[in-house]
C-alpha cells in the first residue's frame, strides 16, 4: 500500500519549471526558409554565450531564454541584418563575455599570440637535440 | 650538472600551479552574475501594450518623461519574484514610482500573481518575445533598473530586492533625480 502510494506519488508529481507557460518563441527551434540566411544565423548562434546556463552557446542550450535569443537572431537575420550587427548588438547588451569570438584588439593579444609564444618556446627548447642530429 | 637538477622541478611545480588554479575553481566556483552593459546609456526605444486591463503599458517614453523611475523586471512564473512585493510596496511608499515589465505572462497568472502576493506596480507592460529585457542587457528575472528622468539607465539590481537592498535602491533614485 505505502508503496503503491509512493509510485504514485511520484508519478503525478510535476518538477518546479523555471520557465513561463507561453510556448516557445516563434523561431526558436524553426529553421529559416532560405538555407543561406539559416547557416550564417546558426553560425552566429554557435558563437552566443547563453545567459542562463552560462558554459553553452545559445545553439546548444534549452534555456527558454536561449530559444527567445536564436528566435531574435533569425527574426534579425529575415529582415537583412548582418551576423556582425546582431553579435555587435548582443555585446552592447551583455558585455564582450556574452560572444565566443573575441575581436582581436590589445586586451585581447595575450589569448591570440599565447600559441605562437608557446610554439616558439617549444622550438627553443628542442633547438639543442636538432643541432645534435645535424652533427 | 646542478643548474640541470633545477630545470628538472618545472615540470612540478607547472603541474602543482595547474592543481591550484583548478582546486580554486573547483572550491570557489565564480557566481558569474551578468551585469548589464546598459548602464550610463539611454533607455532603447520600446512600447510594451498593458499587461493587464485597467492598467498602463510601458513605454521608453514614458520612461523619459522628467521623472526617475523603477522599472521591476518580473514574472508570475519566477519563484524568486513571489519574494520581493512587500519590498516594491515600501520603495513605492517611500515616493518611487514603481513599473514593471512583466516577462512572458499571461494575464490570468499575472492577476493571480498580484493577488495573492501583493501589488506595487503603476504600470505593467507586457514583454511576451522577451525583446526588451533583452534590448536592457537583463539576463534574468527578477531584475530591477533604476531610470533617470532622462531615461539614462542609472543602476541596475540583480536577484530579489531584500530589506538589506532597499537603502542602495533609494540612494541609486536619489542620485537619478
Amino acid at each position: 500500500m505505502k508503496r503503491a502510494f509512493l509510485a504514485l506519488a511520484i508519478l503525478i508529481a510535476t518538477p518546479a519549471f523555471a520557465d513561463s507557460l507561453l510556448p516557445p518563441a516563434r523561431l526558436a527551434n524553426v529553421q529559416l526558409p532560405d538555407p543561406r540566411q539559416e547557416r550564417a544565423a546558426k553560425a552566429l548562434m554557435e558563437t552566443i554565450r547563453c545567459v542562463v546556463c552560462q558554459g553553452q552557446s545559445i545553439a546548444d542550450s534549452d534555456a527558454e531564454m536561449a530559444g527567445d535569443m536564436r528566435s531574435m537572431i533569425r527574426e534579425r537575420i529575415q529582415a537583412g541584418e548582418t551576423p556582425d550587427q546582431i553579435r555587435a548588438w548582443m555585446i552592447s547588451r551583455y558585455g564582450e563575455w556574452v560572444s565566443y569570438d573575441p575581436p582581436l584588439e590589445p586586451k585581447t593579444w595575450p589569448l591570440w599570440g599565447l600559441p605562437v609564444i608557446l610554439l616558439l618556446a617549444g622550438l627553443w627548447l628542442v633547438r639543442g637535440r636538432i643541432r645534435v642530429r645535424r652533427n | 650538472m646542478r643548474k640541470l637538477r633545477l630545470v628538472l622541478w618545472i615540470p612540478l611545480i607547472a603541474f602543482l600551479a595547474f592543481m591550484a588554479a583548478f582546486a580554486i575553481g573547483l572550491y570557489w566556483p565564480d557566481n558569474h552574475q551578468i551585469q548589464s552593459a546598459m548602464i550610463g546609456r539611454n533607455v532603447p526605444e520600446f512600447s510594451l501594450a498593458p499587461a493587464l486591463d485597467g492598467r498602463p503599458g510601458l513605454s521608453s517614453q514614458d520612461l523619459r518623461a522628467g521623472q526617475p523611475h523603477l522599472v521591476n523586471i518580473f514574472a508570475s512564473w519566477c519563484i524568486p519574484c513571489r519574494t520581493e512585493a512587500v519590498q516594491l510596496a515600501e520603495l513605492s511608499r517611500r515616493g518611487i514610482p514603481v513599473d514593471g515589465v512583466a516577462v512572458r505572462d499571461r494575464p490570468e497568472d499575472l492577476a493571480a500573481f498580484l493577488g495573492q502576493y501583493g501589488d506595487p506596480f503603476r504600470a505593467i507592460g507586457a514583454d511576451n518575445d522577451r525583446h526588451v529585457q533583452l534590448s536592457l542587457g537583463s539576463a534574468g528575472v527578477p531584475e530591477t533598473f533604476i531610470i533617470d528622468g532622462h531615461g539614462v539607465i542609472r543602476h541596475q539590481h540583480i536577484g530579489a530586492i531584500m530589506d538589506s537592498d532597499i537603502p542602495a535602491i533609494v540612494a541609486a533614485y536619489e542620485a537619478a533625480r
